[in-house]
Parts: C-alpha cells; sequence; structure tokens
C-alpha cells in the first residue's frame, strides 16, 4: 500500500473541494484532491442549465462552464489530484490524520495528511425518506439520477412524466424531460407555495403549460413491473383529504425531494452532526469539534447556488491555512437558530471578528427583518425583501458588534420576524 | 423442447427449491430447477426478516419446530461452504408486564422441549446487560444466543450457484401453467410454450403452491397470503442493537421486532396482516406509525429520520399454520413443500434433508456423487476488508479499485461476478452485492450499473429491467429528430 504526505486532503472536487484547495495551495501548503469520479466538478456536470455565477464571476454560466473555470485553475496549481479515487475511510493518529481512499490505478494510497476537508457534497432525498406507499415498480427515479441518465447518457427514462417537488431541480427537470420529447403531466408539491425562485416556475412551468398542483401529496404509486399511474391526494390545512384524491396515469416519477449532506465518513471518526442541517457541527472556522477536521460545501449544508458554495469554500481554504500557520483563533461562542429559522451556519461567532452566517428560513413572507441579539440585546439587524425556506440567506455581522464584557453567555440568537 | 428426461424437477426457485437443489446436486440425479422469474430469489425469499430462529417460538408438536431447532445448527457449515452473510447475534425476547413474562416462561418451556441450547431465562439487570439500549422498563425475558441473521437473497444465490456447479440446470422466466404425466413421466409446460419431463416432481412454489397442486391434480389446499411490512433504517441509526429483539408474541404473529441486518442496517417489522392478492406487495401509510410505536417502546432511541426505505413481504401460510411437506397422496411422485412460512428460511436446511428422504422413501435411487464440490467460490466484499488486502486485492484484479455504489461500498468487480452468475437485472444485482440498497437508494450508481450490464452482456439500454418482464427503466435516447419534438421553443 503506497502512502503520500500531504498538508491537507480535500475530500471531493466538486465546486467546494476545488475553492478550497485552491485557496490552501495558494497559501503555500501541499495539497491533494481526492475526486471519486474521473473528472472534477461534481454535480455541477450534469448540470447543464443556465444560472451558474452571476455572484462569482458577474455572468450566467452553465454548470461545466462554472466547473471549467475552477477546474483550468486547479489544473495550472501545485494541487495534486487524484481523479477516480473513493475515500473510503479516516482515522486519526496523533496530531496526524490518516485517509484511505483507492483507485483502480493506484490500488489503496494511505494518506497522511495534517487537515481534512470534508467537501463530498450531498445525496438526494428518495422514496424512502418520504416514505411514499404503494407498490414497488420500476420508473421511480431521483431528479438527480433522471438529469445524469439524460445528460450525460442521452438516456430517456419515461414518456410520460410526473415529478415531485416544485424546487429548482424539480422545475428544471419538467423542462428538460419536455425538450426531450417527454409528457411532463404534473408537478407536485406538498407546500401550498411553489419552493423554486419565480423565474423557474415561469420558465420551466408555465411556458410549456405544465400543471402545479400546490398543497398535493403523492398517495399511491400503481403498477406492478412499471409504474403505471400514481393517485394524487389533496391537501386542506396540512390534512390529505383522501376522498378527493385523483389518479394520474404516467410511466415514471422522478423524485425531487431534497438533498441530504453525506455524513458517512465524518460520522464513522465521531464527528457529531447537526440535526438541522444534519451537516457537521463546524466553528467560526468551519472546523469539525475534532482539530484539523473542516468541512465546506453541500456536505455542512444544502446550498441552493454554488456561488454561496464558492465563498465558503474559498474562506474554508484560508482557515484551513490559519491553521497551519498555527494561527491561534480568538474566543467563540455559540449562534443558535431563533424564531422562524431552520438553521444558522457557522455554529459559533467570534465577538472579535467579522463573522459571516448562512441561515435558512422557515416562513415565506415578504419585508422580513433578521435580528441577532447576544442575551436578548439586539446587536444587528437587516431588512429582507422576500424570503422563503428555500432560498438561502447570507448577512455578515461586522467586527466588535458584540462587547463581551456586555454579556456572561454570549450566545448569539438570530430570529427572522 | 428439451427432450432429457429430468428425476426431478423442483418447481420454484426461492429458498426452499434452492436448497433442495442444491441437496440432490450431490447424488447422481438429473434435476430441474424451474421458476417463473427472470432470477431466482424473486418470491418470498427476498422480502423477510433474514433471521436464524432460536427454536422457542413453538412446541415440539410442530413439524416446523423441529425443522427449525436442526436447521439452525447447519448453518456454521453452509457458511463456510457458501460464504453468505451469517451471525449468530443472539435473540432477545422483551417482556414489559410480570403477565408477559408468564409468556416468556411458555416461550423458554418451548424451547428445552425442542431441546435448544443455550437458552436462558433473563431478569431485568440481566436483559439491560446482554442489551443496553432496550427501554429500562423491561422486567425481563428470554435470551436465545443460537439465533442469528443472515442475508437472506444471497443465502439463495449460493445455494443455486452451488447447486449449478453441480449440475442441476435452472430454467429461469418458466411459469409452470401446465403437466401431464405419462406413463410415470411428467410433462411440465411453461407460460411460453417450453416443456420439460421429469420423474418426481417437489411443488416448492411457495405462495403458489395450492395453485401448481392443482395444476398437477393433486391435493387440494389454500395458501392466504399474510403481509409483512419491514422499514430499514440507516447504517448510522443510534437505535441499532447488538441482538435481534422480539417483543412478547401474540396468538397471530410473533410481533414487531428490531433487527440488527447482518449487513449493518437495522430492520423493523414485520406487519401480519392476511390479504387476498398473493401479488400484492405495496406498502402503506397507516403501518408505518403502528411498526414505530412498537419498535419504540422496546428500544426507545428509534427514529423515523433513519428511513432509507420499506419493503413487503408475504408468507405463504397454510391452515393450521405448520409447513405441509409430504408425498402426495393423490399423484405418483409428487412432493408436496408447502405453507412454509416463518421460520422457513431457518428451517431450510432440514426441509432439504427431509424432501430428501421422502424421495428415497417414495423409490429415488440416491447414489451419492464422487464429483460433488460442496464450496463456491468466495467473491471478496470491498466494504469488509482491511486498507492492505484491498490494495492487494485491487492489484490482482483493478475492478476492485472502481467504487460503484458508494453508500454499501461496492466494487465493479462485485457488480461484474453478479452479472457472470447470471443476475443481470438491477434488483439481482442488488440482491447479490448490496449495490443500491444504501441509503441512497441507487440515486448515484443505478447509471453505472446499467453500462456495467450492457458492456458485460451485450444486452442493450431497453434490455435492462429492474426485475424482468415489463419492468423496463429506458425508453428511447435522445435522437437529433427529437429536436424538432420541443414545446414552446421559440
Ligand atoms: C441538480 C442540482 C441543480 C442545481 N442548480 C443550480 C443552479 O442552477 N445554480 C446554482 O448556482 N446552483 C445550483 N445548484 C447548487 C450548486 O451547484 C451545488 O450546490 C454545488 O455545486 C455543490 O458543490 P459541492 O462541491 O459542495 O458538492 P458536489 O458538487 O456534489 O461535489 C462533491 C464531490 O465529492 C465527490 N465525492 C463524494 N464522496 C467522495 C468520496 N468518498 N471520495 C472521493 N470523492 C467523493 C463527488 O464525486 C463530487 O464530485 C444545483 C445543485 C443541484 C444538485
Ligand atoms: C415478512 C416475512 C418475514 C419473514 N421472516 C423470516 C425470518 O426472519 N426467519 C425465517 O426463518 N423465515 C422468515 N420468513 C419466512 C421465509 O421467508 C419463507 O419461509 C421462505 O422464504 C419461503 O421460501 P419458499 O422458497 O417456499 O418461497 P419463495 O421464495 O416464494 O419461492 C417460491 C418460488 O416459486 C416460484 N413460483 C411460483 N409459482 C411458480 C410457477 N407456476 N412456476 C414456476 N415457479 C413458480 C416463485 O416465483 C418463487 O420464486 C418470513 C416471511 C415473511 C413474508
Amino acid at each position: 500500500m503506497k502512502e503520500f504526505k500531504f498538508d491537507t486532503l480535500v475530500i471531493g472536487g466538486g465546486s467546494a473541494g476545488m475553492a478550497a484547495a485552491l485557496e490552501v495551495s495558494k497559501r503555500g501548503f501541499s495539497v491533494a484532491v481526492a475526486e471519486r469520479e474521473n473528472s472534477m466538478g461534481g454535480i455541477l456536470n450534469q448540470c447543464i442549465h443556465n444560472g451558474f455565477g452571476l455572484h462569482h464571476f458577474k455572468e450566467e454560466l452553465s454548470g461545466p462552464a462554472y466547473a471549467e473555470k475552477f477546474i483550468d485553475m486547479v489544473e495550472t496549481s501545485n494541487i495534486e489530484v487524484f481523479i477516480d479515487m473513493t475515500v473510503m475511510d479516516i482515522e486519526e493518529a496523533g496530531d496526524l490524520k490518516y485517509v484511505y481512499g483507492l483507485s483502480r490505478i493506484t490500488g489503496m494510497i494511505k494518506f497522511s495528511v495534517k487537515t481534512v476537508v470534508f467537501a463530498n457534497g450531498c445525496r438526494e432525498r428518495n422514496r424512502g425518506s418520504i416514505g411514499t406507499p404503494g407498490t414497488r415498480p420500476s420508473g421511480v427515479f431521483t431528479a438527480g439520477l433522471a438529469q445524469r441518465l439524460v445528460n450525460m447518457e442521452g438516456y430517456i427514462p419515461g414518456k410520460e412524466c410526473v415529478i415531485v417537488g416544485s424546487g429548482d431541480i424539480g422545475l428544471i427537470m419538467a423542462r428538460r424531460m419536455t425538450w426531450i420529447g417527454a409528457e411532463v403531466k404534473a408537478v407536485i408539491e406538498i407546500q401550498p407555495y411553489p419552493a423554486g425562485l419565480t423565474r423557474n416556475i415561469v420558465q420551466c412551468l408555465n411556458d410549456f403549460d405544465i400543471p402545479l398542483y400546490l398543497s398535493h401529496v403523492v398517495g399511491d404509486i400503481h403498477g406492478k413491473d412499471r409504474v403505471e399511474s400514481i393517485d394524487v391526494i389533496p391537501m386542506e390545512n396540512g390534512i390529505q383529504q383522501k376522498d378527493k384524491s385523483f389518479n394520474i396515469k404516467c410511466d415514471s416519477l422522478l423524485l425531487a425531494v431534497g438533498l441530504v449532506p453525506d455524513n458517512e465518513l465524518a460520522q464513522k471518526i465521531g464527528i457529531s452532526i447537526s440535526p438541522e442541517t444534519n451537516g457537521p457541527i463546524v466553528d467560526r472556522q468551519l472546523m469539525t469539534a475534532k482539530n484539523g477536521i473542516f468541512a465546506c460545501g453541500n456536505v455542512l449544508h444544502v446550498h441552493d447556488l454554488v456561488d454561496f458554495v464558492t465563498e465558503e469554500s474559498e474562506r474554508c481554504g484560508n482557515y484551513v491555512a490559519d491553521y497551519l500557520d498555527k494561527k491561534t483563533p480568538s474566543d467563540q461562542f455559540r449562534t443558535l437558530p431563533g424564531k422562524n429559522v431552520k438553521y444558522i451556519v457557522p455554529n459559533f461567532y467570534s465577538p472579535s471578528e467579522e463573522n459571516k452566517f448562512y441561515l435558512r428560513t422557515m416562513i415565506v413572507k415578504n419585508r422580513a427583518e433578521l435580528i441577532a441579539s447576544v442575551n436578548g440585546k439586539e446587536i444587528f439587524n437587516k431588512v429582507l425583501k422576500h424570503i422563503q425556506p428555500s432560498e438561502m440567506i447570507s448577512f455578515d455581522i461586522p467586527k466588535d458588534s458584540v462587547h463581551i464584557s456586555d454579556c456572561t453567555e454570549n450566545t448569539l440568537e438570530v430570529r427572522i420576524v | 423442447m428439451n427432450e432429457k428426461i429430468f428425476d426431478v424437477a423442483i418447481i420454484g426457485a426461492g429458498v426452499v427449491g434452492a436448497s433442495i437443489a442444491r441437496k440432490l446436486s450431490s447424488y447422481n440425479l438429473k434435476v430441474a430447477l424451474l421458476e417463473k422469474e427472470c432470477d431466482v430469489s424473486f418470491g418470498v425469499s427476498k422480502a423477510n426478516s433474514g433471521i436464524i430462529h432460536g427454536g422457542f417460538h413453538h412446541g415440539s408438536e410442530y413439524l416446523k419446530s423441529k425443522l427449525e431447532v436442526q436447521g439452525n445448527r447447519m448453518f456454521d457449515q453452509l457458511e463456510q461452504e457458501l460464504h453468505f452473510p451469517f451471525k449468530r447475534c443472539g435473540i432477545i425476547v422483551a417482556a414489559f408486564s410480570i403477565e408477559e413474562m408468564k409468556t416468556v416462561e411458555q416461550l423458554y418451556m418451548n424451547g428445552i422441549s425442542n431441546k435448544v441450547v443455550g437458552i436462558e431465562m433473563c431478569n431485568q439487570r440481566r436483559m439491560l446487560a446482554l442489551e443496553p439500549k432496550l427501554n429500562t422498563d423491561v422486567v425481563g425475558g428470554l435470551y436465545a444466543p443460537a439465533g442469528g441473521i443472515i442475508e437472506p437473497y444471497r443465502f439463495v444465490f449460493s445455494l443455486v450457484e452451488s447447486a449449478l456447479k453441480n449440475g442441476v440446470e435452472l430454467f429461469t422466466n418458466f411459469k409452470v401453467v401446465a403437466s401431464a404425466e405419462n406413463s410415470g413421466i411428467y410433462e411440465v409446460t411453461s407460460e411460453m410454450g417450453n416443456t420439460i419431463f421429469s420423474k418426481w416432481i417437489v411443488n416448492s412454489s411457495g405462495l403458489f403452491a395450492d395453485e401448481i397442486s392443482t395444476i398437477f391434480n393433486a391435493e387440494k389446499f389454500e395458501i392466504t397470503p399474510r403481509k409483512g411490512e419491514e422499514f430499514l433504517l440507516d447504517r448510522n441509526s443510534a437505535a441499532r442493537t447488538d441482538h435481534v429483539v422480539f417483543p412478547v408474541p401474540d396468538s397471530v404473529s410473533k410481533g414487531i421486532l428490531v433487527i440488527p441486518t447482518v449487513e449493518g442496517t437495522t430492520m423493523l417489522g414485520p406487519t401480519a396482516i392476511p390479504q387476498k392478492s398473493k401479488e400484492d406487495v405495496s406498502t402503506t401509510s397507516i403501518n408505518l406509525d403502528m411498526v414505530f410505536s412498537s419498535a419504540r417502546r422496546m428500544v426507545p432511541s428509534i427514529s423515523q429520520r433513519d428511513i432509507i426505505t420499506s419493503f413487503t413481504g408475504l408468507r405463504p401460510v397454510l391452515k393450521g399454520g405448520d409447513f405441509y411437506i409430504d408425498i402426495s397422496s393423490k399423484q405418483p411422485h409428487f412432493i408436496q413443500v408447502a405453507g412454509i412460512q416463518s421460520p422457513g428460511l431457518t428451517a431450510v436446511p432440514a426441509i432439504a434433508e427431509y424432501v430428501k428422504d421422502l424421495l428415497k422413501k417414495d423409490g429415488l435411487i440416491l447414489i451419492e456423487k464422487s464429483s460433488y464440490e460442496p464450496s463456491i467460490e468466495k467473491v471478496p466484499r470491498m466494504r469488509t476488508l482491511p486498507p492492505e488486502e484491498a490494495d492487494l486485492l485491487i492489484e490482482k484484479d483493478p475492478a476492485y479499485g472502481e467504487i460503484v455504489c458508494r453508500c454499501e461500498s461496492v466494487s465493479e468487480a462485485e457488480i461484474i461476478a453478479a452479472v457472470k452468475h447470471g443476475h443481470t437485472t438491477l434488483d439481482g444485482i442488488k440482491f447479490y452485492t448490496r449495490a443500491q440498497m444504501g441509503r441512497c437508494q441507487g440515486g448515484f450508481c443505478t447509471d453505472r450499473i446499467i453500462k456495467i450490464i450492457q458492456r458485460e452482456t451485450g444486452l442493450s439500454y431497453e434490455e435492462i429491467t429492474k426485475r424482468g418482464k415489463n419492468s423496463w427503466l429506458i425508453k428511447d435516447r435522445i435522437g437529433e429528430l427529437k429536436v424538432n419534438s420541443y414545446r414552446g421553443i421559440q
């Protein structure tokens, strides 16, 4: 078994992994990236639609084009990239970490590193996660799998489909399936409002006359070998109205019902996972509870915009370099999600520095106010034009907004009203 | 048309038919194994709890109890020969009241009368020491250390592989629909019009044993399916116990169990609801809550958040509840192996012996085959290998270095092995390798598996199915012409 030594190993070569690796490398440390696919780019490679990079590059790019820009930078850097390499295991050995990854060409490799960055993305929630009853025929696909079959392999996974979930992925797949000649019979959404961007509702559904059923769920799947039809049940005040259910004939059901950070590796070495994000609990430096192990991108919490992934991951790369430079971080205190907030990342802040946060709200509202307080005392607020759960909110609390002497606990709570 | 005359034709390639086939393959016999599905183990044997039972649920007056205890003891040797995942993790029955303890005592007596080794009555302290995740309200219970867990489909695949290696012929997509007997030879016809000839027939067709019996003009009986829904939890579930945990049973079933599957997930179930249809394996939402609240009563840390999937199995239940294994009194050379509900999986090695003895009694001449080879080749599983061994293996066969299913760490080499052994559908590969069985349920690897099947078999994309018949996956390719059918594009 071969052994390699690096300052940093980044697990995953998607947008997060590449951005983090580039920053660590720029600061003069040795970095390797392990990527299980045969090229870097991650989920971007299958997102051939436009809508990436408006914030970061100030231009609208397709997923692969966005990825390409970073791949070029990685390829001209000193970063060592291990393609087709799946990371299997990680263990702590004093100050070092041993990470085991394997590929067809290299066999099993033991990476002996000072720091590890988890940038291995997320997976899709599936039928089991939402507990859709019924038979178990062929033709139930997660939307991401269908997207890969269509965009990467050129296959048509069904001719008459129904899509569950009105998030951007569901909407984009509705349009994509229509373009390849399939009939999209409906998009079913459990919430009373669409989860995706208004722009996507117009461009992906309205332009193609695809009906959107808000406040509806799939109550049953029929068909022994292949999906033949589904039952759709309306909801009223959050309760299923089974007597009003109706049937839609279709040969495929695409589930776009959310993403979950993929944290098996992190859990294996005892990193605690936040029940709110399903990602690791991290401090202001995006470091997990294990020294020298960091996380960024979709493995930390699910992002809807790649630009935010890049921003977060570049910061993460710099924190890793600070750690390698043995820079001692300033004092930190907990951040907690308050009223109407699902989660806030990171889980700690430092009063003496600028702090950047990402959060998700639980409500839909126009003109909402975000309020941050320390022990009941308001220290920051921001007015938000429109908020909804599917759109991540970012904000910065400037340096020295809190005076530590003011308080005892110094827990920062963020609420939305 | 296959003109050859088989000595024995076994109808149904579930765990029962497969075990009998393998047993008979150790003698100089021509044996055919007939299966209506496109692969073996696609019936009841793929959807059960995977428990090697402890021999205490029924008294010694039942045939099934006798075979359960005998079968249980035979698994160590089988595992050595056939390399399926199996572990004697032990079974506990948890009682939550003094009344329930009375039933536990009865179970203990059953165990003793069935001559189960190591069975023990436990007080509360002993129960919590054995299984710290139990609800502390437990008052006591039973411990059966010889109980265990197994990967049932992999067991069937191994049995069939071994049988084929020793000369058994497998006919898949062979749904028996008609038979005719002519001077002691049965002509068996499939739905597609193929026929085979055989001197003896073994009816091990699970849920359909009554229909097969009718087709052959043998005994009339009725199999009533009893539905069992099971829920699978993620590998990382904090609720994973060390033992199989049973509640105190009622008159209908053994209750909702917490099962630490041999492959590292946790399973809850099964329900027990009689139904008419032998095909309807749909799941319902009402049962989910019932299963979780029952299971949580025993192990409070169980959480619905950890569900990765659910499935349904149908128990082939015969009136009276016992197995019906006998020589037909209506048809010559016809052996009934019906009503093999739980503990069928456990009893099956003993069922195979029992059926072999019945065949002998019925006049079949058994001469041991000198070339019989009980062992099959072991296909290493990447998931379980230490890094050094994995490295050596990749050097020998680079396909082990390609992880296809990330959730269950299944390599390309394991998938190729599945295809080589005839498992060419997505479900066949799933049951052989566990690829698509983990938390993402195939979201990441289905497209890769489709490509491997195509490459290894030469099948085209439209010929690849989830589980045969009309379970197609891909309708078409995106052709250039399709551009014209874009709607809504100016
Ligand atoms: C379907 C879809 C549509 C989207 N559409 C848009 C959009 O229109 N606009 C926009 O701005 N954003 C969009 N996003 C969001 C954004 O693009 C993604 O959130 C972002 O690219 C995620 O980057 P990541 O690096 O965190 O994860 P990923 O891109 O998933 O990268 C993770 C990488 O880790 C690798 N990996 C995983 N496990 C291992 C292992 N054990 N060993 C080695 N490597 C491993 C994976 O192969 C993968 O390459 C979309 C996301 C999805 C899923
Ligand atoms: C929910 C559930 C949980 C269980 N848990 C356990 C447990 O934990 N431990 C245990 O010991 N037992 C358990 N059992 C019982 C065990 O699964 C069964 O006893 C066993 O699988 C029966 O095997 P079989 O071969 O008889 O049936 P099957 O596997 O159904 O095999 C019969 C085969 O015959 C084929 N067939 C039918 N008709 C025809 C035809 N006309 N022509 C050709 N082929 C035909 C079918 O396709 C099928 O493959 C459980 C059962 C259920 C349903």
